[in-house]
């Protein structure tokens, strides 16, 4: 059975704060930061944006990119971990703002940064077992780093969903296979009530991302039998310039290969958002018979990684809907001032 | 139907009045009126008082009941009391209902008076109240305030007429001038077009001395058939016309944001029962909750044509001595707008005017006056004109 | 607004669903089920409107709404659908001003809280079509 994405849409808030903005504030070296996270700025969302707004906007742009019926979407699930609500899902949010409900299922994933591609497994063993036409599966944030701290540097907005099918003739990119490998390590957390995560620093870099991703990464080309220079394109998760960049020379895939999705650059890392955004800036530029590579990883921890080839179906939709590029090109730029206000760090009561 | 006189008027002082209730300034107000009118308690058929939001305002509903006790008219009397409600309309209102019983034959002597107390609540929340004069769910869920819908309006009038904000600051320079000649208005000093430009913005176009004050107030009016006038008063004022008109609730559904339709229709039937046109009328009371909304109302009553009220204002055509003095108590801006006081205000001024009685602001010669009093943006206009003689 | 009072027009504030009259043909929004025209001869279908539209007229509101402090200073229009009504609503997230005339869209965006504790208000907003 072929299973796939049937459409994508992808959403960044218009602001940005520049590294140099952050540095000022609390006296660090913007110069040095920006080497050593290779990123020059982050997306940050309006006053009136939250991980339901951005959810909802990716989903609308989704449906708009293959013109879908969105009652045939079975499940919605949304990944994130700024869920407006403790309790009351953004799934239901989403599916009633783009027309998929009642006859629906619906919850919200978490799981740090691949909360989205976690969604996305489930979609598709949804609609591969026949439960579901079609599922929608979301990763949004916008992710929370404590004022001065290492995190504030790349936390930024955005998000991703991808409409999971079977129905060959309607299946952009096909999802060959998904490997995900998981343990229990405790690099990054949030606690109920806290307003800002907690990360164990360097513990994050070793034990977590690299051990996770490079596992998953090479269980799921051991599993299809497919070497990196298989593969047109690569997306690793992006909470930084430098990690993808560093584990796909570990892996053995190209900087050509990464190039295309690297986003992070540009506007931070969007946490559930982040790996899913390489692939959609990736799906912008590929053409019919490319193949990706793709994994996701999320604190806490664990990876998904894909193996994904493009079919003729692209050419038909990439341009129903904004590309990556086109969403943050004409970005408007804030002070640390009004980043503290839109991102509800002044309080008012 | 009978010809109305109105034989007895008070107004209490405008302002803030941190030591007065709601019951304690309407009851000053119903007293004085009935005190004017030389009428006894006895003598009153019915009781009709605007208010707008007791319930927001000062936690109090039931305001007719509450009004017809402390003016001693219940234990006893059992005076039939009824609450008028239309917004920033309802003491304009409150004066139709009350004509429209006298005019039937129904009751004799009614008193008619309005009466808001404002400031028991934060700023915040009495804008929150008025507020509640707008489309809650389409307009306030929105972000929409009262200062907002009308700054829409005025940056259309703008756009479309070329009306400047010097020309909005006029009305309120003027107001301000009349307002320093009505020992009961709120504000009695003089401000300057600079002051209005260089006050704080509230919502663009509109500072905030292009904007109504909050203020605690009261007035009333005593009413009686026309034929027994004479009976309590040496000067009744007679009721020429009342008329009243309704638009839709929201602004965003109006034929056009630049004139109050509801203006246009009660004035035009107000017109029609008055046997008089525009050019008749010597002095008139308008709803200018915001400077635009006293430009749109000179138009919208026919004193000058859709456009031209900012030029008629900057002219000086509606000050005292102007081809029509408007708001020569000051209006809602220099007098203050206790929003359920306000239209009964509005009447006490010309009545006061068509007596002879108003002082250093007296309009000479006056023998027809208009009030016109508006709920919400506009979709409640009530408009009456008063004459000297029957 | 209350909880029942806010989700009763849920799907009208997400998706801009409105009303249509077969009868004269003109299109409601905010939705009206009575049509103004044709009154009780009228025949009322849902419509759900395309989302774009032209700035009427603005402001800008710097003493905010009671709920909407922290939005402000806010830019707050009269957007003139393309299929015929009105709306109020706010102009949100451009580098350029408002103006009479503009080219608007819809997106989904917070309109406000029930307070700390409350639910949160979801609906439509409008962005510049260029800029």
């Amino acid at each position: 059975m072929t299973i796939g994405i049937v459409s994508y849409g992808a959403y960044v808030p218009r602001y940005r704060i520049k590294i140099e903005e952050i540095a000022r504030l609390w006296g660090d070296d913007a110069e040095a930061l920006k080497r050593g996270l290779m990123v020059y700025e982050k997306s940050v969302p309006d006053v009136d944006e939250d991980a339901a707004t951005i959810a909802v906007e990716a989903a609308r742009s989704a449906v708009a990119r293959c013109e879908i019926d969105p009652s045939r979407i079975g499940a919605v699930y949304t990944g994130s971990e700024s869920h407006p609500y403790a309790v009351k899902p953004t799934s239901t949010i989403v599916g009633q703002a783009i027309g998929a409900t009642p006859v629906m299922t619906a919850a919200d994933f978490e799981f740090a940064c691949k909360a989205g591609t976690a969604a996305i497994q489930a979609c598709m063993g949804l609609v591969s077992s026949g439960m579901i036409d079609l599922g929608l599966a979301i990763g949004a944030d916008v992710s929370q780093g404590a004022p001065g701290d290492a995190l504030e540097y790349t936390a930024a907005a955005g998000g991703v969903a991808c409409i999971i099918g079977k129905k060959e003739s309607e299946i952009a990119a096909i999802i060959e296979d998904t490997y995900s490998f998981t343990t229990d390590t405790p690099d990054f957390w949030r606690r109920e009530g806290m307003a800002y995560p907690e990360h164990g620093g360097r513990f994050t870099g070793d034990p977590g991302y690299f051990k996770h991703v490079t596992n998953g990464a090479r269980g799921l080309m051991e599993k299809i039998g497919t070497k990196p220079e298989d593969y047109d394109y690569a997306v690793f998760h992006q909470p930084n310039g430098k990690f993808p960049s560093r584990v796909a020379k570990l892996l053995g895939f190209s900087k050509a290969q990464i190039e295309p999705g690297l986003v992070v650059p540009k506007i931070g890392n969007t946490y559930s958002g982040s790996c899913l955004m390489g692939i959609a800036a990736t799906l912008d530029q590929a053409k019919p018979g490319d193949r990706i590579f793709a994994t996701a990883f999320g604190s806490g921890a664990g990876s998904d990684s894909f193996s994904i080839t493009v079919t003729d179906k692209i050419e038909e939709i990439r341009n129903r809907a904004p590309t990556v590029a086109e969403l943050i090109k004409d970005p408007i730029y804030i002070d640390y001032a009004r980043y503290a206000k839109h991102k509800g760090k002044i309080r008012l009561s | 139907m009978r010809d109305v006189a109105i034989i007895g008027v008070k107004n209490t002082k405008f302002g803030e009045l941190w030591e007065r209730s709601l019951r304690d300034i309407v009851v000053e107000a119903g007293i004085g009126a009935i005190e004017d009118a030389g009428v006894g308690g006895k003598d009153i058929d019915g009781l009709y008082v605007g208010n707008m939001s007791g319930g927001r305002f000062v936690d109090q509903e039931h305001i007719g009941a509450l009004i017809a006790d402390y003016s001693g008219l219940s234990r006893n009397l059992h005076v039939p009391a009824t609450r008028v409600e239309a917004a920033c309309a309802s003491g304009g209102l409150a004066l139709r209902q009350a004509i429209l019983t006298v005019a039937s034959g129904y009751s004799d002597i009614v008193v008619a008076a309005g009466a808001e107390k404002m400031t028991d609540v934060g700023a915040q929340e009495a804008s929150s109240a008025l507020a509640a004069a707008a489309d809650r769910e389409w307009e306030g869920m929105a972000g929409a305030t009262f200062p907002g819908l009308y700054a829409m309006i005025a940056k259309l009038h703008m756009h479309r007429y070329g009306t400047t904000s010097e020309q909005l600051a006029e009305a309120a320079v003027k107001n301000h001038r009349n307002g320093c000649l009505n020992p009961i208005a709120q504000y009695r000093n003089e401000i300057t077009v600079d002051q209005v430009l260089n006050s704080i913005m509230v919502a663009d176009p509109l500072h905030i001395f292009d904007c109504s004050p909050i203020t605690d107030g009261a007035s009333a009016l005593v009413l009686a058939p026309a034929e027994i006038a004479h009976e309590y008063t040496d000067t009744p004022i007679y009721i020429k016309a009342t008329a009243q008109a309704s638009d839709t609730i929201a602004l965003h559904d109006r034929r056009d944001i630049t004139t109050l339709d509801a203006s246009v229709m009660a004035a035009k039937r107000a017109y029609e029962m008055a046997k008089l046109g525009p050019g008749d009328i010597d002095l008139v009371e308008v709803h200018d909750c915001f400077t635009i909304a006293e430009i749109c109302a000179v138009e919208d009553l026919g004193f000058t044509e859709k456009g031209k009220g900012g030029i008629f204002t900057e002219e000086g055509e509606t000050a005292i001595g102007g081809l029509i003095p408007v708001n020569t108590s000051g209006g809602l801006k220099a007098c203050g707008h206790p929003v359920g006081a306000t239209g009964i205000k509005q009447a006490v001024e010309i009545v006061t005017q068509l007596r002879g009685e108003a002082g250093k602001r007296q309009v000479e010669g006056a023998e027809y006056g208009m009030t016109h009093n508006v709920g919400g943006s506009g979709a409640t206009a009530v408009v009456h004109i008063f004459s000297r003689e029957r | 607004m209350s909880v029942p009072r806010f989700w009763r027009k849920l799907d009208s504030r997400y998706n801009l669903k409105g009303t249509h009259c077969v009868e004269c043909g003109e299109y409601f929004y905010p939705p009206r089920n009575t049509c103004v025209n044709c009154r009780r001869q009228g025949q009322i279908e849902a419509y759900r409107f395309k989302g774009t539209g032209e700035i009427v007229t603005y402001t800008v509101i710097h003493t905010a709404a009671e709920g909407f402090e922290k939005q402000a200073p806010y830019t707050l229009a009269i957007i003139k659908l393309d299929e015929g009504p009105s709306l109020t609503a706010q102009v949100v997230g451009s580098s350029v001003n408002a103006y009479i005339g503009m080219r608007v869209r819809s997106v989904f965006r917070k309109l406000g809280e029930g307070g700390e504790r409350g639910m949160i208000y979801y609906g439509t907003k409008f962005i510049p079509v260029d800029g």
